[in-house]
């Protein structure tokens, strides 16, 4: 399939709504085409100021209230029924209550894991990826002194197959952290740095536990009150090799 | 004589989705009243026809479309909907090509401001998918259930209607060609 082609399908590969298939072909094609892939972040970009900019109108509140009052406009009925109406209204409530509140962290937890990717494919399609150039991580660690609220250790890669690039500066979630890139073998990792707390601790497990998103592979653990976040389209256990490095070091 | 269990199960099932139902009416209105008035007709006919709505289908969709439908049949619905020119060879069309150098979206403090102004612009059949796929976060399958249409449609609907708010974010300044300088 030529590039043109590929590009009519962007807008349903950002949406995952391509078959399994064409996905995983599209993915494919994402790896080696800077060109779909800036695209591909534009889109993604273009998708989460929509989602803000579009809850603009809310309702007045006595809307809400009439709105309800004509639904329960009904003559009162006697007592045993009228509790059992009441009864199986509390019993779908609360399980409409469940199926509303756990799909919508889910969703809420994507968006994040979403966002975090979203950096790492940012920084990889930019002309210069890192702030800080350097594979001597003690050039790399001292360069965010005074410029992050928080401290952390870089591990020693010795012996290990991973490379350092470098780090820039990063915002995720509203809040100012790390972002270091490593190289394994021909693919990049990206390491997230930052407090721990906020949706990070409500939505995210303090355990790593490893996720796929766009086709990357995220991990994500808390330790010390920082949250950490590794995303690569490396193999999950380059992804994992690291996070274990990066936690001894830590 | 209303029953007291189905009244309890559509309250249950439609209330929560009031917030985004008002949000997506004073869009496709574009006034307050409209939307307050489209809001409130659509839960009496939502509620008078609950008896038709089959159990396992998409409920939200189902709202939205009630909602859709009767803006439709409004006086506001029928004005834009006859002002509006219709697109052409809608179905399953494969998109232009675009070029090899994209946008980059400027992020600013106004850029949310500018994109509503983006999607306002949009003609209704744009808009209204764009809403329901990115605001919304409805599937294709629920938006093409929501707004009568077929899944390939919703696809090609809704690539034209992101690339169109795009390009105006373009020329409002708040994207730019890659190596052209934007306003700040």
């Amino acid at each position: 399939m030529t590039c043109e082609a590929w590009q009519t399908k962007l807008d349903a590969y950002a949406d995952a709504e391509l078959p399994a298939e064409t996905m995983r072909s599209m993915a494919e094609h994402l790896s080696g085409c800077p060109a779909c892939t800036a695209e591909l972040v534009q889109i993604i970009q273009q998708k989460r100021v929509t989602a803000l900019a579009g809850k603009r109108y809310s309702a007045p509140p006595e809307l809400r209230a009439r709105i309800r009052q004509q639904i329960e406009a009904k003559p009162a009925r006697g007592g045993w029924q009228w509790a059992l109406g009441l009864a199986l209204a509390a019993v779908v409530v609360i399980g409409l209550g469940l199926a509303i509140v756990l799909p919508s962290r889910t969703a809420a937890r994507n968006r994040l894991i979403a966002g975090v990717v979203d950096s790492h494919i940012t920084a990889l399609a930019s002309a210069s990826p890192v702030d800080v150039v350097s594979t001597d991580r003690h050039t790399v660690k001292p360069w965010f002194a005074g410029k992050l609220p928080f401290t952390f250790n870089l591990p020693e890669l010795g012996g290990s197959p991973f490379t350092l690039d470098g780090g820039r500066m990063v915002y995720l979630d509203s809040r100012p952290g790390a972002h270091l890139i490593y190289g394994v073998r021909k693919h990049h990792l990206s390491v997230f740095i930052l407090q721990d707390g906020g949706d990070f601790s409500r939505l995210l497990p303090t355990a790593a536990e490893p996720w796929r998103s766009l086709s990357f592979n995220v991990t994500s653990w808390s330790a010390g009150g920082l949250r950490y976040f590794v995303v690569s389209d490396a193999a999950p256990e380059d992804v994992s090799a690291l996070a274990e490095l990066l936690k001894r070091a830590n | 004589m209303p029953d007291v269990g189905k009244n309890a199960e559509f309250e249950a099932l439609a209330l929560p989705l009031f917030d985004s139902l008002y949000n997506f009416a004073h869009w496709l209105a574009q006034d307050r009243h409209d939307a307050e008035d489209l809001v409130q007709e659509t839960y009496a006919k939502a509620l008078k026809g609950f008896g038709s709505f089959r159990p396992g289908t998409n409920f939200r969709a189902w709202m939205f479309k009630i909602l859709r439908n009767t803006f439709l049949t409004s006086r506001t619905g029928l004005s834009s909907s006859h002002t509006e020119p219709l697109e052409p060879g809608d179905e399953d069309r494969v998109l232009p090509v675009t070029s090899h150098t994209p946008e980059t979206l400027v992020i600013t403090q106004d850029l949310g401001e500018a994109l509503q102004q983006a999607i306002e612009a949009l003609p209704l059949a744009s808009r209204e998918v764009l809403l329901l796929a990115d605001v919304e976060e409805m599937s294709y399958h629920d938006i093409a259930e929501a707004l009568s249409i077929p899944i390939g449609t919703v696809m090609s609907r809704l690539a034209r209607a992101r690339k169109a708010a795009r390009q105006k974010l373009i020329e409002s300044g708040y994207a730019r060609k890659k190596g052209t300088v934007a306003r700040q």
